[in-house]
C-alpha cells in the first residue's frame, strides 16, 4: 500500500468530522471519494499532506502511513511531506506570474536554479499536464490569461513539476466544461501510471470512469471501499447504493 | 444523522414502468401458451388463427419496452440495481418474444392441418409438455414480479422434469410412426410441437437466471444435461 490510513479521527474543535476511518491507497491506483455535501471529503484528503494542520483547533489521532511510515510523526518534515503528496484545488488557482513561473515554482522553493534543468522540467510538466502544445508559444504570458480547464492542468502541472508520489484532488473538475473535464480525466487516467491519485468527486460517472478503487464517506463515517467495478454493480451497503443511484444526496 | 430525502422520483417511477411492461408482456406470452394448448388439444382452428394473430401484440410490446430502456440509459446513466432493471428489461422481454412465437408456432400446426391431427392420447402426452411450459412461465414470471429468488430457483429446476416428459413424448410418438399407427407427417407436426414446447420451457429457464441475476447480481447458467448426454 502506498497510503494506509487507520483509526483516523478528527475533531474540528468539538466538531468531530472524521470517524474511525480505515482506508488503504494502493500504489498507482486511483481511488475516488464520494459522498454528500458535508461528509468530509475533503477533510479526509487534507489529513493524507497534513493540509488540516493549518486549520485552528484541528485535533487528529489514528495514523496515516505513507510508504509504511507514519506523516503525523512529530519529526515528519512538512515541507518533504507536501512535496512528496500534493494537491489539486477544486478552483483552479494559478499564482499571478507567468505560465512558466508558474510551473518552476516549486522547483526553485526546493532550490533549483539550473535554467537548462528548470526548462526541461516545465515542458515535461506541461506535457504531461497536456497543456504543452496550447501553450508553447506563450510561456511568459500570465497565467491568468488562461481558460479555467487550462489553469486547472496548469494547476496538474505545477503539482507534477516537483514530482510527486502521491496527487490529492479536490474535486477538480467541478469549476470545469465538459470538454476540459474530459481532458482531466484523460490525464488522471495517463499520469496514474507514474503517482498514486486520490480524488474528490461528487460526479458519479466521473468516478465509475477513472478509478480504480471507489471509497463512499457518509457522515464522517467510511460506508465502505472497494474497487469501483464492484461499487457501481454491486455495492455492499444500501446506503452506497442509494447514494450512486441519486436516490438522496 | 443526514436528512435522507427521496430524490429522483420521476427517474425510480420509470424504471417500475419499464419493469410492469416487461411482467404484462410475459402474462400475454403465457396466455398465448395456454390458448395455443388449447387450440391444439380441442384442434379448434379458430382459436388456433387468433393465437397467430395476438403475437403481433406480443411484438409491438417488445419494441415499447427496448425504446423505454435505450432512452433510459441515455438519459440517466443507470448504474447497479437500477442497471440490471435495464439490462434484464431488454433480456426477459427477448425471451419473452421467442416464447410468444413458439405460441404461434404451435397455432400453426392446428390452423395449417387439413385433417384430423389430434386424439385423446396424442393430446394427453402434448398436454402434459404444454401445462408443464406454460407454468414454467407463469412462474417464471412471478418471480420476476416479486424478485423472488426462490421461486426463480424452482424454475430452474423444473428444467429437469421438462426434460423427462419431453423425452417420453418424443418416445411416444416415435413409437407411433414405428407401428404406423400415425402417418409419417402427422407425427413430424406433433414432435416439432413437442419441440417448441420444450423451447418454452429453456426460455423461462432463462428468465428465471435473468431474476436472479437482477437481484443478486450473480450470473449463473443452468446447464443443459441432455445435451451433454445425447
Ligand atoms: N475549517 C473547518 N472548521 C470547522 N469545521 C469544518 C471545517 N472544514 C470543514 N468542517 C466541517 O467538517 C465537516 C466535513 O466537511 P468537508 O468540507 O470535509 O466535507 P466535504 O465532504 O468535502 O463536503 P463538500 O462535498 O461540500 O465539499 C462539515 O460538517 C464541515 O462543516
Ligand atoms: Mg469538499
Amino acid at each position: 500500500m502506498k497510503i494506509n490510513v487507520e483509526k483516523l479521527n478528527l475533531f474540528y474543535g468539538e466538531h468531530q468530522a472524521l470517524f474511525d476511518v480505515d482506508l488503504p491507497v494502493p500504489e498507482h491506483q486511483v481511488v475516488a471519494l464520494i459522498g454528500p455535501s458535508g461528509c468530509g471529503k475533503s477533510t479526509f484528503l487534507r489529513t493524507l499532506n497534513r493540509m488540516n494542520d493549518l486549520i485552528d483547533g484541528v485535533r487528529i489521532d489514528g495514523s496515516v502511513r505513507l510508504d509504511g511510515e507514519d506523516i503525523y510523526d512529530p519529526d515528519t518534515d512538512l515541507v518533504e511531506l507536501r512535496k512528496r503528496v500534493g494537491m489539486v484545488f477544486q478552483r483552479p488557482n494559478p499564482f499571478p506570474m507567468s505560465i512558466y513561473d508558474n510551473v518552476a515554482y516549486g522547483c526553485r522553493v526546493h532550490g533549483l536554479k539550473d535554467k537548462k534543468r528548470l526548462d526541461e522540467i516545465v515542458e515535461s510538466s506541461l506535457r504531461g499536464a497536456a497543456l504543452w502544445d496550447e501553450v508553447k508559444d506563450r510561456l511568459n504570458a500570465s497565467a491568468m490569461g488562461m481558460s479555467g480547464g487550462q489553469q486547472q492542468r496548469l494547476c496538474i502541472a505545477r503539482v507534477m513539476a516537483v514530482s510527486p508520489e502521491v496527487v490529492l484532488m479536490d474535486e477538480p473538475c467541478s469549476a470545469l466544461d465538459p470538454i476540459s473535464t474530459m481532458k482531466i480525466e484523460e490525464l488522471v487516467s495517463e499520469i496514474k501510471k507514474d503517482f498514486t491519485i486520490v480524488m474528490v468527486t461528487h460526479n458519479m460517472q466521473q468516478a465509475a470512469r477513472v478509478s480504480d478503487y471507489t471509497a463512499f464517506f457518509l457522515n464522517g463515517k467510511l460506508i465502505e471501499h472497494d474497487k469501483t467495478d464492484v461499487i457501481f454493480t454491486k455495492p455492499h451497503d444500501k446506503k452506497t447504493e442509494d447514494y450512486i443511484t441519486g436516490r438522496f444526496g | 444523522m443526514l436528512d435522507v430525502q427521496k430524490t429522483r422520483q420521476e427517474y425510480i417511477h420509470e424504471l417500475a414502468a419499464v419493469q410492469d411492461k416487461v411482467y404484462q408482456m410475459g402474462l400475454k406470452a403465457e396466455n398465448a401458451v395456454r390458448q395455443a394448448m388449447q387450440a391444439l388439444v380441442t384442434e379448434d382452428r379458430a382459436l388456433a388463427a387468433k393465437v397467430m394473430k395476438e403475437d403481433d401484440v406480443i411484438d409491438d410490446m417488445i419494441i415499447d419496452v427496448e425504446d423505454d430502456c435505450i432512452l433510459l440509459i441515455a438519459k440517466q446513466q443507470p448504474i447497479a440495481h437500477d442497471l440490471r432493471v435495464i439490462a434484464t428489461g431488454f433480456k426477459i422481454s427477448t425471451d419473452i418474444e421467442r416464447i410468444g412465437d413458439h405460441a404461434f408456432d404451435v397455432a400453426r400446426v392446428i390452423a395449417k392441418a387439413d385433417d384430423k391431427i389430434m386424439d385423446g392420447e396424442r393430446a394427453a402426452l402434448l398436454k402434459e409438455l404444454g401445462d408443464c411450459a406454460a407454468q414454467m412461465v407463469e412462474m417464471a414470471m412471478q418471480a420476476y414480479r416479486e424478485g423472488n429468488i426462490r421461486l426463480a430457483d424452482d424454475v430452474r429446476h423444473m428444467d429437469a422434469k421438462m426434460d423427462d416428459i419431453f423425452k417420453r413424448t418424443f418416445y411416444s410418438l416415435s413409437q407411433f410412426i414405428n407401428s404406423k399407427s400415425m402417418h409419417p407427417e402427422t407425427a413430424t407436426s406433433l414432435l416439432f410441437i413437442a419441440r417448441f414446447l420444450e423451447r418454452i420451457g429453456d426460455h423461462a429457464v432463462n428468465i428465471a437466471e435473468w431474476v436472479i441475476y437482477l437481484e443478486t447480481a450473480e450470473r449463473i447458467h443452468t446447464k443443459k444435461a441432455r445435451y451433454a448426454k445425447d
